[in-house]
């Protein structure tokens, strides 16, 4: 860690600390340049999820050098010498957002930080990168760390008919190559009546996949061109197409989201007819269409379990994330888009009020880590607590979804980021 | 027995809703507010109020009770919601930046899916605010959330005419900023229009009290000034919407001056001066939301608000702000505050009496005790845990609630169509009247 960047930490851990006794405060005074020089750590708790298995009763997890080194019962392990030991009640692999516009959208709210969504052009922009607008210094990033998200898949928000390109970012790192672990992972598609007013077209919904479908189309043909061996036949680069080819190729994931019944299966539609790696988002009404949305293969990313039910949501219910475990489709949560307070929601709030709600644990879990992981295409890297992968890891002082439980310890790729106890 | 009969039949005549037999809950841990938690405790509710509370052996259940087993359940009283916008009701419109005149019970749909969801939620409280877009929006609602359909049927006043029914709603902050003549354009500017209005109030009330009673020398009747006259004389409270300090402030001293005792409402930035309020005396009803920002005064807006408060004295309160947060995870505010250092006695207290001291009817709602209304929610657990369900909301001896009832557990857990048109759609560019 920079300089700097250690004075920051300090800073800000000093305005968590304002309502905090004095002796907190030392504590973690006294234990804060430990903790930035340990490159190796123990780090044990009563029982450890590891969104890979079995939950672990005393476990172990040994960290070095920014991966995790070895997952296991604390009694079948001798913790090497030299490793900084931290105890918590409960451990979980770190947090994954699947689907917020954090760092595109800022806390402020006001026009100079939210670049979430583009409406002075036309509706249909895959040429917008969330890597030209993603600041990992967003007070929100911050934010969602302390909470326990260690990455986010965040871009261009909902209300564009085509938005832009999301990236994955880890929520330590201080500029975005440092972050970003994918660059351009979907794009971001929005179908029914939450496509903005503003833009000229499309006006309606069937305005609206007409665009889109011939917009494939065009891009079928280019890329059909581009693939031609004489170079000269080639057609000249052009940013939209390259990014619609990407999605036809299957580089890119279609992120489609829409809450009606109707607009599922628009999107279902939509991507067999151009053989689409189809993610559904939100999803408000898939209680409706449980079987279309399971026989399409689609992956789900579902709308906040808090979501307020208004405007296309409004049908949306705290069960929806029990309904789709029971049909056995795996999905992932995700904080979503708000335009007022919050601006930005909290994906271990969600997950817990979606157990709440019938979610089993290990899913609601599931449903933060493993899941996101995997619809990312990330989970040979992160999303669950085994040997080899990031050590993004959350330590809890007890059960991680009581409203009273804290994140306590929070590490991205090895390093601690976060010790408040919040 | 035969007397008990009696009374029951002479009081409930007359009365349709009217609960002659006594029910007696049984097997409950009880949380009363007003003391210790009791196990398997006895409450025993007739006519809409509560005849016992006690332990088991304390507590003679009459002999015609109907007998309710709840044992492994927690009771509590029902929620009190300082702040909320169930009902979809607006208050003032453009015209005016104060209009103290308008009463949002003339605007209040009580057939609204959103007043069930709240009964979901296990408020039984609630009082309903136009919104935050004017430094004075109008004259709130304080209901009961009966199952009525008239407005009437759900005021805690009998007498609309001649009662104090509600409080009155005022805003500071960028809120009623819009700068366009009509409205102030600075913060300034706010505070000055609203003295302004308020020593116009204090010169109608002293023609009132020149008049001395007689009708030839009384001023003509003015809708604004009755209302502030009302605020004036301590009959109707002001609840001041603020966030940043500075503006927690401002609230302060205009109640100061005026010599009325706001509820500091939303108080975001209130851990900055959590001792000035405290000095105040003033109460302060908060709000809590998943992530700092979203709008500029509320980038320091921290959980750790309502534990600051009360270690400084203050009256605390959470409320929802619904449809901001949801009715329905109201008690989620309170535990958040626990997670955040409030004591867990003081953080049920805050969903309960500290309303209705807010509200002043602590006298009749706010803690389980003989006399007081028969009020309560009856939860599957432990309040401030996140796998705890509200099961029942009953209100004056009434159940408006039961989640074992499958439309009512629509509205609870969410269903295709129950809750369409129960939000105002907001959309916050400054312009609006929504701004909560």
């Amino acid at each position: 860690m920079t300089t700097a960047k250690t004075i920051y930490y300090f800073i800000s851990f000093l305005k968590q600390s304002l309502m905090s006794n004095f002796f907190t405060l030392c504590l973690a005074v006294l234990s804060f340049p430990a903790s930035l020089m340990a490159q190796t750590y123990a780090l044990k708790a009563d029982v450890v999820h590891t969104a890979a298995g079995p939950s672990i009763s005393n476990g172990l997890i040994l960290v070095k050098e920014g991966k995790i080194e070895w997952v296991g019962p604390v009694k079948e392990k001798t913790i090497p010498k030299g490793y900084k030991i931290y105890s918590a009640k409960v451990i979980t692999p770190g947090l994954i957002d699947g689907h917020s516009v954090v760092g595109l959208a800022g806390a402020l709210n006001q026009p100079h930080d939210q670049d979430q969504l583009e409406t002075s052009g036309s509706a249909l922009a895959p040429e917008l990168s969330a890597l030209d607008a993603y600041n990992p210094r967003e007070v929100l990033v911050e934010y969602l760390r302390m909470m326990g998200v260690t990455t986010i898949h965040t871009g261009h928000g909902p209300g564009a008919l085509i938005s832009g390109q999301t990236l994955v970012a880890k929520t330590a790192g201080s500029n975005v190559q440092e972050a970003v672990i994918d660059a351009a992972a979907m794009l971001a598609i929005t179908l029914g009546a939450g496509i903005n007013s503003g833009f000229k077209t499309p006006g309606t919904r069937s305005k609206a996949i007409a665009l889109l479908r011939q917009e494939l189309l065009k891009a079928q043909t280019y890329l059909r061109k581009m693939e031609q061996a004489e170079l000269s036949k080639r057609p000249e680069r052009d940013l939209r197409m390259e990014a619609l080819a990407q999605l036809l190729r299957g580089e890119m994931k279609a992120l489609i989201t829409v809450d009606r019944a109707h607009d599922i299966q628009a999107a279902i539609r939509l991507a067999k007819e151009f053989n689409l790696k189809l993610v559904l988002d939100s999803v408000s009404e898939a209680y409706l269409v449980i079987d279309e949305i399971k026989s399409s293969g689609a992956e789900v990313i579902l709308h906040p379990t808090m979501k307020r039910a208004a405007g296309e949501s409004e049908n949306l219910t705290f069960e929806t994330a029990k309904i789709l475990n029971e049909a056995d489709i795996p999905f992932s949560l995700q904080s979503g888009f708000e335009g007022y307070v919050p601006k930005t929601r909290v994906v271990l709030f969600e997950a817990g009020v979606a157990a709440a709600y019938g979610l089993p644990f290990e899913k609601a879990l599931a449903a933060i880590t493993i899941h996101p992981a995997r619809i990312l295409g990330l989970d040979q890297r992160i999303g669950s607590l085994e040997a080899g992968k990031d050590a993004d890891v959350v330590l809890f002082d007890g059960d991680p979804f009581e409203y009273t439980t804290h994140v306590c310890i929070v590490f991205v790729n090895g390093k601690v980021v976060s010790e408040n106890c919040r | 027995m035969k007397q008990w009969m009696l009374i029951c039949l002479l009081v409930g005549f007359g009365q349709v809703a009217a609960q002659e037999i006594p029910i007696a809950f049984t097997g409950a841990t009880l949380l009363p507010i007003s003391g210790t938690p009791i196990e398997q405790g006895v409450l025993v509710v007739q006519q809409g109020k509560i005849l016992a509370i006690g332990k088991a052996s304390a507590v003679r259940i009459p002999l015609n009770a109907q007998r309710v087993d709840l044992s492994g359940k927690t009771l509590m009283p029902g929620l009190i919601d300082t702040h909320s916008h169930v009902g979809e009701a607006a208050g003032a419109d453009g015209s005016a930046a104060l209009q103290p005149d308008v009463r949002v019970l003339d605007a209040l749909n009580v057939l609204s899916p959103s007043l069930t969801r709240a009964r979901a939620g296990g408020i039984t409280t609630v009082n309903v605010m136009p919104g935050s877009g004017h430094l004075l929006s109008g004259q709130t609602a304080y209901l009961k959330l009966r199952k009525g359909k008239t407005i009437q049927e759900l005021l805690l006043c009998k007498d609309l005419l001649n009662e104090v029914c509600g409080g009155m709603k005022m805003a500071n902050g960028t809120n009623p900023m819009r700068d366009n003549g009509t409205f102030p354009g600075t913060r300034a500017r706010s505070a000055a229009m609203a003295r302004q209005l308020f020593l116009k109030a204090q010169h109608y009330q002293r023609k009132v009290q020149d008049a001395a009673g007689d009708a030839s020398k009384m001023p003509d009747r003015d809708l604004q000034m009755e209302a502030l006259v009302q605020v004036l004389e301590g009959k109707r409270t002001v609840h001041f919407h603020t966030h940043r300090a500075d503006d927690i402030l401002t609230a302060i001293r205009i109640g100061q001056e005026f010599g009325f005792k706001p509820v500091l409402q939303h108080v975001s930035e209130g851990w900055k001066v959590a001792k000035e309020i405290a000095a105040s005396g003033f109460p302060a009803s908060v709000i809590v939301i998943d992530s700092p920002g979203g709008k500029l005064e509320a980038m320091e807006m921290r959980l750790e608000t309502g534990a600051t408060l009360v270690k400084e004295g203050v009256l605390m309160g959470y409320h929802t702000d619904d449809y901001i947060t949801d009715s329905r995870l109201f008690l989620r505010s309170a535990a958040l505050g626990v997670r955040a250092g409030l004591g867990r006695e003081k953080a049920l207290e805050s969903l309960t009496l500290a309303g209705a001291k807010m509200l002043g009817l602590d006298h009749r709602i706010g803690t389980l005790e003989v006399g007081k209304d028969a009020d309560f929610i009856v939860l599957s657990g432990d309040p401030m845990s996140v796998y705890t369900r509200i099961e029942q909301t009953w209100i004056e001896g009434q159940m408006v609630f039961d989640l074992s009832n499958p439309e009512d557990r629509k509205f609870a857990n969410g269903a295709y169509g129950v809750l369409v048109g129960d939000v105002v759609h907001t959309h916050h560019d400054g312009e609006d009247d929504d701004h909560r």
